[in-house]
């Protein structure tokens, strides 16, 4: 492996500070599981590496009952990885999560579903850091699922990701949020807009799931890869977009 | 880029200079002579490099030995007592047939061990995701998952007669 020198700031600040005196020969790591693995098979050549694991309020898992926030330890680093599979992506685009990102001019705040411009590439900016993910509080009768579908469990990238929530209204059970979310269905991750706009402001059911799935699968942009035919991802997203949906409806019956 | 670290490993205190870019399995095989942990993939897929970092089963492979720095490590080296005695992990899959050539054994053991040090009544499903990322390419993993699964009374046994 390429020999760099290793750096371990404790502040946010510190870590862009870092990146600013080396800035073409830096490159940020979080857990290291993709970045390591990047120099050692010589697709990124870093004189420095800035590790990201002692910076105290980015390693913290809290959560906050008010706001709902979740601050990130290397989820961040999945996401900022941008591979289309964005296993931890899917989840957080269908609870609406907010993407902090703080660089050298200050933080702004970013949809974590407009992080993502193509494989391998995010919005961030030359020496801005995921600092944090804030999940918003949802609505009463709200309920959430995720599926990530492969073959094996171990040494697997899912053939196809499926994220849903489905908040209803209290009385009627008429839905009032639908998002349907998919991984490796597109470049990037991505909503199924159409199919959410098909559950919304309707009482919701299985006939009507198995019509969101044929919506959502047509709205992908699936492709063959070695892992899976395009058709087969189609079927996967019109069987898992339903039975995800049921699992949120079941979820909200039980009172989660 | 030299710098010095030092840890526990297997409950001897380490003290050593290394280079920052080396990963933690090159310091344990290369630099140290413990050729127990095994390198397979080197991308962190197939698990055969797993030591226990501070209780946790980790790819020796894609972790810096920089960041062993102060932390406990146990490695397939640390298991058996030092009159030779197997770890009652290692004797399970010696005599369970949780050991075709061998190569993934350690990786295997490691994340074993790591699991039950955490939970020693871990039944068949939280066996199989601890092993999920180890893999095997002559067992079959039957053989492997009742291995452990036999071991588990001992090993609950032995938990805080050996101090660690």
């Amino acid at each position: 492996m390429k020999a760099f020198k290793y750096l371990s700031p404790t502040t946010v600040e510190e870590a862009i500070a870092f990146h600013g005196q080396h800035s073409e020969t830096a490159k940020y790591m979080g857990g290291g599981t993709d970045v390591i693995v990047k120099v050692k098979e010589g697709w990124m050549e870093p004189d420095f590496l800035i590790s990201l694991k002692k910076i105290k309020e980015m390693s913290e898992l809290h959560k906050n009952a008010a706001t709902g926030e979740l601050s990130i330890g290397t989820i961040g680093g999945n996401l900022i990885n941008a591979v289309p599979s964005a296993d931890g992506a899917i989840p957080l685009i269908a609870l609406d999560g907010v993407a902090l990102l703080h660089g050298p001019e200050g933080e702004r705040s970013v949809a974590v579903k407009d992080l993502f411009v193509s494989p391998y590439k995010t919005i961030l900016k030359p020496m801005e850091i995921l600092k944090k993910i804030t999940i918003p509080p949802q609505a009463p009768h709200t309920g959430s699922a995720y599926i990530k579908f492969g073959r094996r469990a171990a040494m697997e990238l899912p053939l196809i990701g499926i994220g849903i929530l489905l908040s209803l209204d209290e009385i009627q059970g008429i839905c009032t949020k639908a998002r349907i979310c998919l991984g490796v269905a597109a470049p990037t991750p991505m909503r199924a807009f159409d199919a959410e706009k098909l559950l919304k402001g309707k009482k919701i059911g299985e006939a009507l799931l198995i019509e969101a799935g044929k919506i959502a699968a047509d709205e992908s942009k699936v492709r063959d890869s070695v892992r899976g035919k395009a058709w087969h991802r189609k079927e996967m997203i019109r069987v898992h977009v339903k039975r995800m949906g049921i699992k949120c409806l079941e979820l909200i019956n039980a009172g989660h | 880029m030299t710098t010095n670290i030092s840890f526990l490993l297997n409950g001897d205190t380490i003290s050593h200079d290394i280079k920052e870019h080396w990963t933690l399995l090159y310091l344990l095989r290369e630099e140290l002579g413990l050729i127990g942990t095994k390198e397979g993939c080197g991308n962190g897929e197939c698990g055969a490099c797993t030591v226990i970092i501070d209780k946790l089963a980790v790819n020796s492979c894609l972790y810096l030995a920089i960041e062993a720095d102060g932390k406990i490590i146990e490695t397939i080296e640390g298991l058996a007592s030092t009159e030779g005695n197997l770890h009652p992990l290692q004797q399970s899959f010696v005599d369970n047939g949780g050991i075709q050539c061998g190569f993934c054994t350690p990786g295997m053991i490691m994340s074993s061990k790591a699991l039950l040090d955490e939970k020693p009544d871990a039944d068949r499903e939280e066996i199989k995701h601890a092993l999920a990322g180890n893999i095997c390419r002559c067992t079959g993993y039957i053989q492997i998952f009742e291995s452990v699964e036999a071991a588990q009374e001992k090993v609950a046994a032995n938990k805080g007669g050996k101090d660690e």
